[in-house]
């Protein structure tokens, strides 16, 4: 019989998060999608509870029932359980695993186990129907920075990561180095706009290597530009005058090697389309330069916002398809802090 | 030091530990603290990648003492979010070595270190002072220059 409304449920880290979809044929349609961070309101109505970090427990009860609710469904109508088992913090993933299991030996339904990243890659799938591998993915977060090759849905060829900070973080630090606090990636980018191109120079990170073709063509290094931007703080004589400069020229220095390294990936690849996603993947002046840069050599999707954050609705579209495949996972399913994608390959050449 | 200085120096230190430290990392942002980390892991044996654990909170490595933790708190908002990081595990007798970046922002939840070490940015472009003290015996740090 086939599996066609799951609940999803991500509780990897910070967010708490739930969501319904269901499947017109294989294509993943969304029915409600509930971030607690973003729909505080709508959960808990007029009284917002006082909210500390990572509150899954308190919290994935009600998130679930507004995922519920808004899909205008209950319990019974769900016919599959896709839960984020790692990577992650796993007193945080503990809470869905044990909510999603709980849920799936009470309802007598199939559980699923999903890889986080992996939900990342199938996030623009809810809406792009038609999006098929192969692609290329960059994959760019708070906690990840990598570049993939997507031949199939679940078959990974890792291309190249960071080896240090992710992107994301490196936004994030950069942005409280230049006393916009922390996390600030998002005032870092309209800072940005506001500075002079060029007026600082700062590293590339491993961008020569593109040009070289070594081993590391794909690879990323930030904490080093992290280090960069401090220098330039504190040798800076007026940084009231410089701060908008020092953000734009961080900004492009990201963005230059982003966009260099992926285009370059597609090219070699020959694959035509490229995926952006994770939450660097809001960033517009990053959307603007992959658009014009990959112009005429391949299509560039990249998910709205609400679907590039942490979020449960890509973990249930990750979880349809490996639930059409028949995967599944047992009451036995363990939370994990780290490890690779499920049918990623990594070459030698990454460690 | 200079950051190959940082490096090595790490490295001989992951390599003469024996098992059930507690390593404080502290210092500003950029001041060498996952350099130091990677160069210790690097010394206990690891092969993987070692990556900023900072939007993770934890990461986790096999050594060839067990297990080793790498714990960031620079992005906790207060100590009381230190709960959320299942200390009784990361720190759990079993563990080869835990490694704790910004450990003051734990409070009184990150165990005391048996080596402590503190990195301090100096005037000069790509250099840090470092002290390093506690119960374990580690390689002499390099003089400053």
């Amino acid at each position: 019989m086939p599996i066609d409304r799951i609940l999803g449920i991500e509780t990897s880290c910070d967010e708490t998060s739930a969501a319904v979809i269901h499947l017109d044929g294989r294509r993943p349609v969304l029915d409600s999608l509930i971030i607690l961070s973003q729909d505080v309101h709508r959960i808990f109505g007029g009284v917002v509870p006082e909210l500390a970090g990572r509150e899954h427990l308190r919290t994935i009860g009600p998130v679930v029932d507004r995922a519920l609710a808004e899909a205008q469904i209950g319990l019974g109508a769900i016919e599959g359980i896709a839960v984020t088992a790692g990577p992650g913090l796993v007193g945080a993933l503990l809470v869905g695993l044990m909510y999603g299991k709980t849920l799936a030996f009470q309802l007598g339904l199939p559980l699923i186990g999903v890889h986080h990243l992996e939900g990342h890659l199938f996030a623009p799938t809810l809406e792009l129907p038609d999006l098929e591998p192969p692609f290329v993915a960059l994959l760019v977060s708070g906690g990840h920075t990598l570049l993939l090759d997507v031949a199939a849905w679940g078959q990974y060829q890792l291309l190249g990561r960071t080896r240090d900070d992710a992107a994301g973080e490196a936004f994030d630090k950069v942005a409280s180095l230049l006393g916009l606090g922390y996390p600030g990636g998002a005032a870092l980018e309209r800072l940005a706009k506001t500075g002079r191109p060029g007026r600082f120079r700062l590293p590339r990170p491993m961008l020569r290597e593109v040009a070289t073709g070594g081993p590391d063509r794909f690879a990323f290094s930030f904490s080093g530009l992290k280090t960069a931007v401090l220098r330039a703080v504190q040798s800076s004589a007026d940084i009231e005058r410089d701060r908008a400069d020092l953000a734009r020229e961080f900004q492009d220095a990201v963005v230059d090697v982003l966009t260099e390294k992926t285009t370059a990936a597609a090219l070699e690849l020959d694959r035509r389309t490229v995926v952006v996603c994770g939450g660097v993947a809001c960033n517009q002046t990053l959307h603007d330069r992959l658009t014009e840069r990959l112009a005429g050599i391949a299509r560039l999707v990249v998910a709205s916002p609400r679907l590039n954050t942490d979020n449960a609705a890509m973990i249930a579209a990750a979880g349809a398809w490996h639930l059409g495949q028949g995967d599944r996972s047992g009451l036995d399913l363990e939370a994990f802090d780290s490890g690779p994608l499920p049918g990623m390959l990594v070459s030698e050449a990454q460690n | 030091m200079t950051e190959p200085e940082l490096r090595a120096w790490g490295e001989s230190v992951g390599r003469s530990l024996s098992p059930g430290q507690v390593i404080w990392l502290e210092g500003d942002l950029g001041a060498g603290k996952t350099t130091l980390a990677q160069a210790i892991l690097r010394g206990l044996g690891v092969a993987d990648l070692v990556t900023s654990p900072t939007f993770g909170l934890v990461h986790s490595y096999r050594t060839r003492l067990g297990v080793a933790y790498h714990v960031d708190c620079y992005r906790l908002r207060t100590s009381l979010e230190a709960r959320d990081l299942d200390w009784l595990t990361i720190a759990g007798p079993d563990v080869s070595a835990l490694l704790i970046e910004w450990p003051d922002r734990a409070a009184s939840f990150a165990p005391a270190p048996t080596l402590r070490i503190k990195l301090v940015h100096t005037a000069s472009a790509e250099q840090r002072t470092m002290t390093a003290e506690g119960s374990v015996a580690v390689p002499a740090v390099p003089a400053s220059h």
